[in-house]
């Protein structure tokens, strides 16, 4: 069983954990996943790779808490296990020399978006990384971000932290500015992605996004995961999870992630009040975005 | 020793009725439908056979169980020596004596099944495997000294367990290798509890583990390691057995609306994440209480009778061609027409209707006929002008068969495919077109069954013993 070097919280309701996973590690890329199981009764719920040691066989996960297998993953304490960690999964990251490359990484998306940058910067090309979260309190990752990235804009939604905005306001005024952008890649909540995508698609400039439909294995087996692409139906675990932005149908994406809606609030207000659990205040504080 | 009756009174004697659930309490439950039979209704049955000299039923058995040898056996009143008879060919009796269509392989050419009813041999076979576990009655078989050749095997479905299980009982290391972080494949994440008990799976692979076997689950080949790394790794010999995974889709209007499934996703929801224990395990399923099924397959019925213990009110098998050509086990689509399933035959969805968040409310159909014979020689269905209606639907279940998985494929170069995207292999030795590769089960065959995935396995591991000990030095 995966063993569980560290595992803490870098924002209220985000989580940093690495996981010991050698094999995993050697093979993984950039843009590819895991799916995870905190225990034997637990759903497999994917992740994006959000850092590599490859010397240390590492892996970082970051994640946000969003219902119960995610409040479950902030109980794991460094030097516990997994069930198990299935990976990499997913087609890598498409890398090549394209000059400058914009990454623009939103919420959660901050995360994933690093190891690419990495990559892209590996490759040659001058990148320039836009991240933004709700608030300062959110951010994370700024300094890993600043490390990599030729040029980083930081903002958050309510100003109180950097550009006053969204990423798609930074991403708009580079444009506009006639910055020579030759690939965008763009990983954040669905909204957000929509947006950079209907924004890039009148300067032209191809952009990638990150997709996260909800998935059972992980392999092409269930279909669970499809998603529609230019009109055609993909499996994102097999097919992606990168695709053409400008062809990608984000309302579908949208509704097919509410589908287990009550499900899953009931799961998370049963596990909530699970006595004798150790969560968090964050966590235990938890609400959803319309209960606030 | 049972006293046997003399051959022309075995005739008279009826065959054993299985005892069973009742209809109205096992749509309401997971709980295996058939109890089995007692020691005394096994015994009853046994003396049935004739012991015929030219043994038709063993011709129909796909991997040639000795058939009136293990039935014998039983009449001895050693039901695990008749069990270990069965395993001399065929690794999982306690699966198959559940799973196989013993009504289109054995039983249908039993010379019983004439004039009157065949011997009930997957009843028999079913009885002696279960006699045999739960009396703690299975030996470890010998192994043969160790022969430094090490062996992966891709995919843990029936094909990859009996190729572990032969190899490792000649000596070989062996290594299987399986995506999901359960091994057993369909049997564990298509196959419903309440036709095979997942712990029935479990017993054999914790005994193939037992003699050795080293499982290493969650782990996708192709993804982690591809083929050739394998053998970087030191293996000498590779099988895959990776089955026909890949859901296909109807391809029509409104198919990605929310409650619309591929056959596999409801399945592996309910039977390897146990959906329908929700007090216990996480994964969510969705409950409709209107569920057409599309198809008239195993899987289709499967999806159908796993709807109505989810709670379904109504649950309709929708299939395009009539019941006659049905390729689902008679015997499913019996219980699944006790359990209250409603047939709409000669049926075909053209597309599925949706509300604003997305969910599937209504699905549009329209009636078909039988016209001329197609490529398959059965008739092929032709839809009537102008008999299109609407179904109300908040569950659908494509079930309309799996394509081959490429992920194995697309990364191993020399593996011959053919148009289907399965893999070639020989139909004798199981080997591919790259040595020391061998493949077998669904993804040679496309979807089959667990008698064929088995009896692939056991070819290959023959060749590649074969090929272990004669090409490959150590
Ligand atoms: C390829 C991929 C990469 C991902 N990477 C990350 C990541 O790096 N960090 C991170 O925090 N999250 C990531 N996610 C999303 C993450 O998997 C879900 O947040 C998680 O499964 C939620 O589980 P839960 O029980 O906590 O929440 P639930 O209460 O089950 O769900 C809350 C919401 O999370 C989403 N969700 C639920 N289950 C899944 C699922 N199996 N797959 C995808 N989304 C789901 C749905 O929108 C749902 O409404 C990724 C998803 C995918 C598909
Ligand atoms: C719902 C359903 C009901 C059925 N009912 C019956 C029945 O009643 N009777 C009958 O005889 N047959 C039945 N069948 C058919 C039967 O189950 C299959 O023919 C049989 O299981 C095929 O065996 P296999 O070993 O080839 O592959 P599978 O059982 O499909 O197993 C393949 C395994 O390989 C794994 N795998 C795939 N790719 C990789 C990879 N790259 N790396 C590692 N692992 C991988 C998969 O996760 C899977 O576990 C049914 C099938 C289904 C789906
Ligand atoms: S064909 Fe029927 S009666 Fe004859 S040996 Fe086989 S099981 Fe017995
Ligand atoms: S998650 Fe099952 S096919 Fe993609």
């Amino acid at each position: 069983m995966p063993k569980v070097l560290d595992n803490f919280q870098i924002s209220p309701l985000v989580w940093k954990m690495r996981v010991e996973t050698p094999a995993l590690v050697a093979k993984a890329k950039a843009g590819q996943f895991v799916i995870l199981r905190v225990n034997e009764h637990g759903e497999r719920v994917p992740m994006s790779i959000a850092g590599l040691d490859k010397k240390k066989g590492l892996l970082t996960i970051i994640y946000q808490v969003v219902g119960k297998t995610s409040a479950l993953m902030t109980t794991v304490p460094g030097g516990g296990e997994l069930s198990d960690c299935v990976g990499p999964l997913g087609v890598p990251s498409h890398v090549e020399k394209w000059g400058t490359a914009c990454l623009v990484g939103g919420g959660i998306g901050i995360a994933p978006i690093y190891p690419i940058a990495q990559a892209y910067k590996e490759a040659g090309n001058k990148v320039i990384t836009i991240i933004g979260a709700r608030s300062k309190d959110l951010l994370f990752y700024e300094e890993e971000h600043r490390a990599v990235a030729d040029e980083l804009h930081v903002c958050t939604d309510d100003g109180s932290y950097g550009h006053h905005g969204f990423v798609s306001d930074v991403l708009k005024k580079l444009l506009d500015a006639g910055s020579k952008i030759g690939m965008i890649m763009a990983i954040g909540p669905v909204p957000m992605m929509k947006v950079v995508t209907n924004l890039t698609r009148s300067y032209q400039v191809p952009t990638w996004v990150s997709l996260n439909p909800l998935m059972i294995d992980g392999t092409g087996m269930c279909g669970g995961c499809r998603v529609s692409i230019g009109g055609e139906t993909r499996f994102a675990c097999v097919d992606g999870p990168d695709f053409d932005g400008h062809k990608v149908d984000f309302d579908l994406l949208s509704k097919r992630l509410g589908a287990y809606r009550d499900h899953e609030r009931k799961a998370m207000k049963h596990f909530l009040a699970e006595p004798g659990c150790k969560l968090a205040d964050a966590v235990r504080d938890f609400k959803y975005p319309d209960e606030k | 020793m049972v006293e046997k009756i003399p051959k022309k009174d075995r005739m008279k004697v009826p065959r054993q009725v299985m005892p069973e659930q009742k209809p109205e309490d096992r749509r309401k439950n997971f709980q295996e439908v058939p109890y089995g039979l007692t020691e005394e209704q096994a015994l009853i049955e046994a003396s049935r056979c004739l012991e015929c000299k030219n043994i038709p039923c063993v011709a129909g058995c796909p991997v040639e169980v000795d058939i009136p040898g293990f039935i014998d056996l039983i009449l001895h009143r050693d039901y695990a020596a008749a069990a270990r008879k069965i395993k001399e060919t065929n690794s999982l009796p306690a699966v198959c004596g559940r799973v196989c269509p013993q009504e289109e392989q054995c039983e249908v050419v039993c010379v019983l099944a004439k004039k009157h009813q065949p011997v009930a041999i997957g009843y028999l076979e079913r009885f002696v495997a279960d006699y045999e576990r739960e009396h703690k009655l299975t030996r470890l078989p010998e192994i043969a000294p160790p022969t430094g050749r090490r062996v992966a095997v891709v995919g843990s479905g029936p094909a990859g367990l009996t190729v572990a299980g032969d190899l490792i009982k000649l000596g070989h290391e062996v290594t299987v290798f399986e995506a999901l972080h359960k091994p057993g494949g369909v049997l564990v994440y298509g196959i419903p509890e309440f036709r095979l008990p997942k712990k029935i799976v479990q017993a054999e692979c914790d005994f193939l583990a037992e003699m050795g076997v080293k499982f290493k689950n969650s782990t996708v080949i192709g993804k982690m390691d591809t083929v050739d790394e394998l053998f970087e790794q030191g293996y000498d010999a590779i099988f895959i057995g990776t089955g026909a995974g890949l859901p296909n889709f109807m391809g029509i209007p409104g198919e990605n609306l929310i409650g619309i499934y591929s056959a596999n996703e409801y399945l592996t929801r309910s039977n390897l994440m146990r959906a329908f224990d929700p007090d216990d395990y996480d994964t969510p399923i969705i409950h409709g209480r209107n569920v057409a099924v599309l198809g008239g397959g195993n899987t289709a019925m499967d999806s159908v009778r796993t709807a109505l213990r989810l709670g379904a009110e109504n649950a309709y098998i929708v299939y395009r061609r009539s019941e006659k050509e049905m390729p689902a086990r008679i015997e499913e689509i019996h219980h699944a027409q006790q359990e209250g399933v409603q047939f709409h035959m000669l049926t075909a969805p053209i597309k599925f209707n949706g509300d604003d968040q997305g969910r599937v409310v209504s699905m549009e159909c329209i009636k078909m006929e039988l016209g001329e014979p197609d490529a398959s020689g059965r008739r092929r269905p032709v839809p009537i002008e102008g008999s299109n209606y609407t179904m109300v639907v908040d569950l659908v279940v494509v079930a309309i068969g799996n394509s081959s998985n490429p992920l194995v494929q697309k990364t191993t170069p020399g593996l011959e495919t053919n148009r289907w995207g399965n893999i070639v292999a020989d139909p004798e030795t199981m080997q591919t077109s790259r040595k020391g590769v061998y493949a077998g089960g669904d993804i040679v065959t496309g979807g089959a069954t667990v008698i064929l995935a088995a009896g692939a396995g056991k070819k290959a591991a023959r060749a590649m013993h074969k090929f272990l000990m004669e090409e490959v030095k150590k």
